[in-house]
């Protein structure tokens, strides 16, 4: 386990390392520059400018020079933001983006998982009938359609919770915001779970411990459930992709103050650090959660690590 | 017990009959579409100084309303529906058109190769796609057409070259390629005339899933103010720019998301059905 898990560890750095310098040059060949559309500057502070961020050297020396900052744990300078430390802008928004995706991760595993085992206790029943139809529309709609809507019908008809904005400390306008990232999340686990205690149901030790006289209820909790949710567990790994990407169209949505917003205004802007820098940061968060998902599926299934790569 | 049999017979009635009511209602939507917006007396940009921000059906000229510029939202909503079906289209094609060279050229010639091409799109895999075609949008493609597409078409392939790979593997080791094979056909020829034909199903069946995909990629750029530019629509930035007026104008936000609802849905149940009808043995 320990080998498996280091290895896959080992395998983060050249994806990580490829992205980069992929990145940082494409970045680059776009058109236009920083300080390119600032107005009101003469062509010498614009020299200026671009000699003090070292924009004027040729691109393998600025590669060469930003991974060696990088090395030393320093992201650079926002050039488009007061000349702030990208790592600091990126680490104020970050909790609000994290509590976002972790609350939206709970509440559509746990509701998930509730609404599969609530489909196979009642096979025919409503919750059986209503989940297919339900998580096929929830899968379809995209956040940025359920966001506004449902913050028009629970924020401005109904007013039961704020429509956007973020005080730290009130639980209540992480609702909507939550709700819309994890709706999808529901659906997919949902299905996930009811197609696999139905798939385990029908195992011939289930059948034996029924023989041995115990009731649905306990087979389900005690024996089904932890092998069937193991393509809950590999379904993770997107999962987390998922979160990572929506949180982004969630935070623009409900106008929320994380770390999404620097990734449009930095490329816009031509903000070369800042987008290197959530880059780096929102790809180490997939590659991580990609292989915190595999692990625990190798953790539940001792099948995986044996594999040869 | 519960069995699967039994499952299979609770899905909702023949597959046959869903495919042909979402085709019905893409058809439909496509016909608006096309002629909706050449048959109204309004352009998508002209603006109505008399009828600004006026609710449906409250004056007879515009029945849907229209937005805080006097513009019919009946035609907006059109002709954005005409873009994005548009770009949603064009953009699987790309998509459809990678991930089959990609997955049949791997699968075909095996070893190293594919081996090599399979790793590229497992490590792609693992990377925040949207993020890429984002970043790329913002770089690249304000209120490029073209680019935007490229963006978008790039990310939808990997499913399907792994997909297609899989079953060129499995067409490879049948019997009647071996037959082929004997009969003195060459490599390619093979390839052309069972491998791509053989794919033709599972293809399709992606495809008519990938499309919604498409569409939705495209509407959330145009959400974010990185797709199509104004004064042209598309239903993305309609849904956007209803968003930040729903408090005033609730149907600017509502007509246009509905309009992308029922045709992400129509899109869905279509693939969905063709997929049961097409292969069965999935699900």
């Amino acid at each position: 386990m320990l080998g498996y898990a280091l290895r896959r560890i080992a395998g983060i750095v050249p994806v990580l390392l490829i992205l980069l310098t992929v990145s940082f040059f494409v970045i680059r060949l776009a058109p236009g520059g920083p300080f390119a559309s600032a107005r009101g500057l003469s062509a010498r502070t614009r020299a200026e400018l671009r000699a003090r961020y070292g924009l004027d050297r040729p691109l393998p020396v600025q590669y060469a020079a930003y991974l060696r900052a990088l090395a030393h744990g320093d992201l650079g300078r926002s050039y488009s933001l007061r000349d702030e430390p990208v790592a600091g802008l990126i680490g104020a928004g970050l909790p609000v983006s994290a509590e976002l995706g972790a609350a939206a991760l709970l509440l559509g595993a746990l509701s998930g998982i509730a609404l599969g085992i609530g489909a196979v206790l009642r096979r025919g029943g409503l919750i059986d009938r209503a989940l297919a139809p339900l998580a096929a529309v929830t899968l379809a709609l995209p956040s940025f359609v359920t966001g506004p809507l449902l913050a028009l019908v629970f924020g401005l008809w109904l007013r039961w919770l704020p429509v956007a904005g973020w005080q730290p400390d009130t639980p209540r306008d992480l609702v909507l915001p939550a709700v819309t990232l994890a709706l999808p999340l529901a659906a997919s686990i949902a299905r996930l779970t009811r197609a696999g205690l139905l798939e385990v149901l029908n195992a011939s030790y289930i059948r034996t411990a029924r023989a041995r006289g115990l009731g649905r209820a306990r087979v389900l909790w005690h024996h089904a459930l932890r092998p069937a949710l193991v393509p809950v567990v590999s379904y993770l790994g997107p999962a987390a992709t998922y979160l990572v990407t929506g949180s982004l169209v969630v935070e623009s949505v409900f106008e929320l103050p994380g770390t999404g917003r620097y990734l449009v205004m930095g490329a816009i802007d031509r903000d070369y650090t800042l987008v290197m820098g959530m880059v780096l940061v929102y790809g180490t968060l997939t590659l991580l959660a990609n292989l915190g998902a595999d692990l625990l599926h190798a953790w539940l299934d001792p099948r995986v690590r044996h594999e040869p790569e | 017990m519960p069995g699967s049999i039994r499952g299979c017979a609770m899905s909702p009635s023949d597959p046959r009959r869903r495919a042909l009511l979402a085709a019905l209602v893409l058809g439909a939507l496509v016909l608006l579409a096309v002629f909706g917006p050449v048959a109204s007396p309004y352009s998508y940009r002209a603006l109505d100084w008399r009828h600004l921000a006026v609710p449906p059906g409250f004056v007879a000229e515009h029945w849907l309303g229209t937005d805080a510029l006097g513009r019919d939202l009946y035609v907006r909503t059109l002709s954005g529906l005409r873009l994005s079906l548009l770009i949603g289209l064009l953009a699987t094609l790309v998509s459809v058109l990678i991930g089959v060279a990609w997955g049949a050229a791997a699968g075909w010639v095996g070893g190293r190769l594919d081996a090599g091409m399979m790793r590229v799109v497992d490590v792609l895999y693992a990377l925040p796609y949207l993020f890429i075609v984002l970043i790329l949008a913002a770089l690249f493609g304000r209120g490029n057409i073209a680019v935007l597409l490229l963006a978008i078409g790039a990310v939808g392939w990997l499913t399907l070259a792994r997909v297609v790979r899989a079953q060129t593997l499995s067409l490879k080791r049948q019997a009647f390629m071996e037959a082929a094979r004997a009969g003195g056909l060459s490599g390619l020829q093979m390839l052309r005339r069972h491998v791509l034909p053989n794919l033709a199903g599972t293809v399709v069946v992606y495809a008519t899933l990938m499309v919604p995909q498409m569409i939705v990629y495209e509407s959330f750029l145009s959400f974010l103010g990185l797709g199509v530019e104004p004064p042209r629509a598309s239903l993305g930035s309609l849904i956007n720019a209803g968003a930040r007026q729903m408090l005033s104008a609730p149907w600017l936000l509502l007509v246009p998301a509905t309009v992308l609802i029922v045709l992400l849905l129509a899109f869905n149940i279509l693939g969905d059905a063709l997929r049961d009808v097409l292969d069965p043995r999935q699900r």
